[in-house]
């Protein structure tokens, strides 16, 4: 979900825009100059998937997909969802300018600890049992990312308390959804395209050289 | 799908491209995109930096005007501003009531405070001044103009690098993703808020992203085949000229005038 800009206090937007360019260097270091192409490709089917919406009772959830994102591109997950947020912001007003460092975190940092945990289970596991990783990574990516937006607005103002209680609840059907949804994907890649789970972001292992 | 995205790189928000230098242009077109990125932060920064509601509904009738001088096309304007204001109608209506201070209204055990409503609308006029400046300033150049601009800005060079890259294929992904889906239709899937439905979806996505890193693979070889060591060249025809500088020098004042005075009224 994207903050707006306004509501957040100026330390917790200065902590923000710190991480996230921290986080980024870091992606972008981890990422060999051969793969770009293939961080900007992913990025982009991370984008058109996050204008999907899926519906949920008389509602419906667009899709955020960090958990699979983390699994994906382990680092590179910040330059990329970096991209896409920037895009986001620039050319649909979804966000702001200065919350960006704050956006880019909450759905970021989440990605790539869940890709660092639960990424070797998901690499080394059959496909049946991965499958439950998958789940068990796209609902804890969607908590955490709920509990940061929580933790950004309650930062800010003790005002915000009861709006941050409101995002997490809000986000509960959201992680029933993508935890399906990651699973799903997940048990096909492991089946289809298994050197997907090798992120440039965190092996140093050239794509090809395994079994795929 | 969204519609907006089919002519990715000429204009995804339904708004006309105005381009610098190469169809000339009047206005915010005339203006080098590094300048109106510039102008874009600062009007930004100065926004949440200021803390009374003067300052930020100055902010917001600036923000007007600039989108009435960029000529944005009104509906899709209103709808993305609509699409940020549902964020801030929850705000505005649950601050009040979550604030202590001068009661103003009560409503059985709720009372609203002054102060709660004060902060709603100075987080609603910020919200709002920020996306319609950026829409004006940066949203009416084409993307692949932004990331030159970034990068003559100093964005380092990898992060441009995907961005270009991004740009370049989100409408080749997403006719994908639409032929997929077309073929889910022909299957006669009906997408709906089922087990089913969901894990659907989620076979959709993991063959999107399979298909996207085949295609990212033959990209990559394709590329390396023509020479490429992780950096495209930039070729542009970017100019900051006079216009660029007052622009400039007028925004900047302007931005730091209003903080200041912001800050001087509240002290």
């Amino acid at each position: 979900m994207h903050i707006v800009d306004g509501a957040l206090s100026l330390p917790v937007l200065a902590a923000g825009g710190v991480l996230a360019a921290g986080g980024v260097a870091i992606g972008l270091a981890r990422t060999d100059g051969d793969r770009l192409p293939e961080v900007g490709i992913l990025s982009a089917s991370f984008f058109v998937a996050s204008l999907v919406h899926v519906p949920i009772g008389p509602s419906s959830v667009h899709l955020i997909l960090n958990g699979l994102i983390g699994l994906a591109l382990g680092w590179a997950a910040f330059p990329a969802l970096a991209v896409g947020l920037l895009l986001q912001a620039v050319f649909f007003g979804f966000g702001g300018l200065i919350v960006l460092g704050v956006n880019i975190v909450n759905i970021a940092a989440p990605a790539v600890v869940v890709g660092a945990l639960l990424g070797p289970w998901v690499r080394r596991c059959r496909p049946a049992v991965a499958v439950v990783w998958g789940g068990v990574a796209g609902a804890a990516a969607i908590a955490a990312t709920a509990v940061m937006v929580a933790l950004s607005l309650a930062a800010s103002g003790d005002a915000f308390v009861p709006a941050a209680k409101l995002v997490v609840v809000a986000h509960l059907p959201v992680m029933l959804v993508e935890g399906v949804l990651t699973a799903a994907a997940v048990g096909l890649i492991r089946t289809v395209k298994p050197t997907l789970f090798d992120p440039p972001g965190l092996a140093a292992v050239p794509r090809g050289s395994g079994d795929g | 799908m969204h519609k907006s995205l089919e002519h990715a790189g000429v204009s995804w928000t339904g708004q006309p491209v105005r381009r610098a230098g190469r169809d000339g242009g009047r206005g915010i077109a005339a203006l080098d995109p590094r300048t109106r990125i510039m102008l874009a932060l600062a009007l930004a920064a100065a926004v949440v930096a200021a803390s009374g509601l003067a300052a930020k509904a100055a902010g917001l009738a600036v923000a007007v005007g600039l989108a009435r001088a960029a000529r944005l096309a009104r509906r899709p304007t209103l709808k993305r501003l609509l699409a940020v204001d549902l964020f801030v109608v929850a705000m505005v209506v649950m601050l009040p009531f979550t604030t202590p201070g001068t009661p103003l209204l009560t409503l059985g055990p709720l009372v609203a405070s002054v102060e709660g409503l004060v902060h709603a609308v100075a987080i609603g006029l910020t919200a709002n001044a920020v996306v319609l400046a950026l829409l004006a300033l940066v949203g009416t150049m084409d993307a692949v103009t932004l990331g030159h601009a970034l990068a003559r800005l100093g964005a380092p060079a990898r992060l441009v690098e995907i961005l270009m890259i991004t740009v370049r294929y989100l409408d080749v992904i997403g006719r994908e993703y639409r032929r997929m889906r077309t073929a889910m239709k022909a299957r006669a899937f009906r997408l709906a808020g089922t087990l089913h439905g969901w894990r659907s979806i989620g076979y959709l996505l993991g063959m999107l992203l399979v298909r996207s890193l085949e295609r990212a693979e033959r990209v990559a070889a394709a590329m390396k085949c023509r020479g490429y060591r992780g950096r495209l060249p930039l070729i542009d025809r970017l100019r900051f000229g006079p216009p660029d500088r007052v622009a400039l020098a007028v925004g900047l004042t302007l931005a730091v005038l209003a903080v200041g005075l912001d800050r001087l009224a509240g002290a």
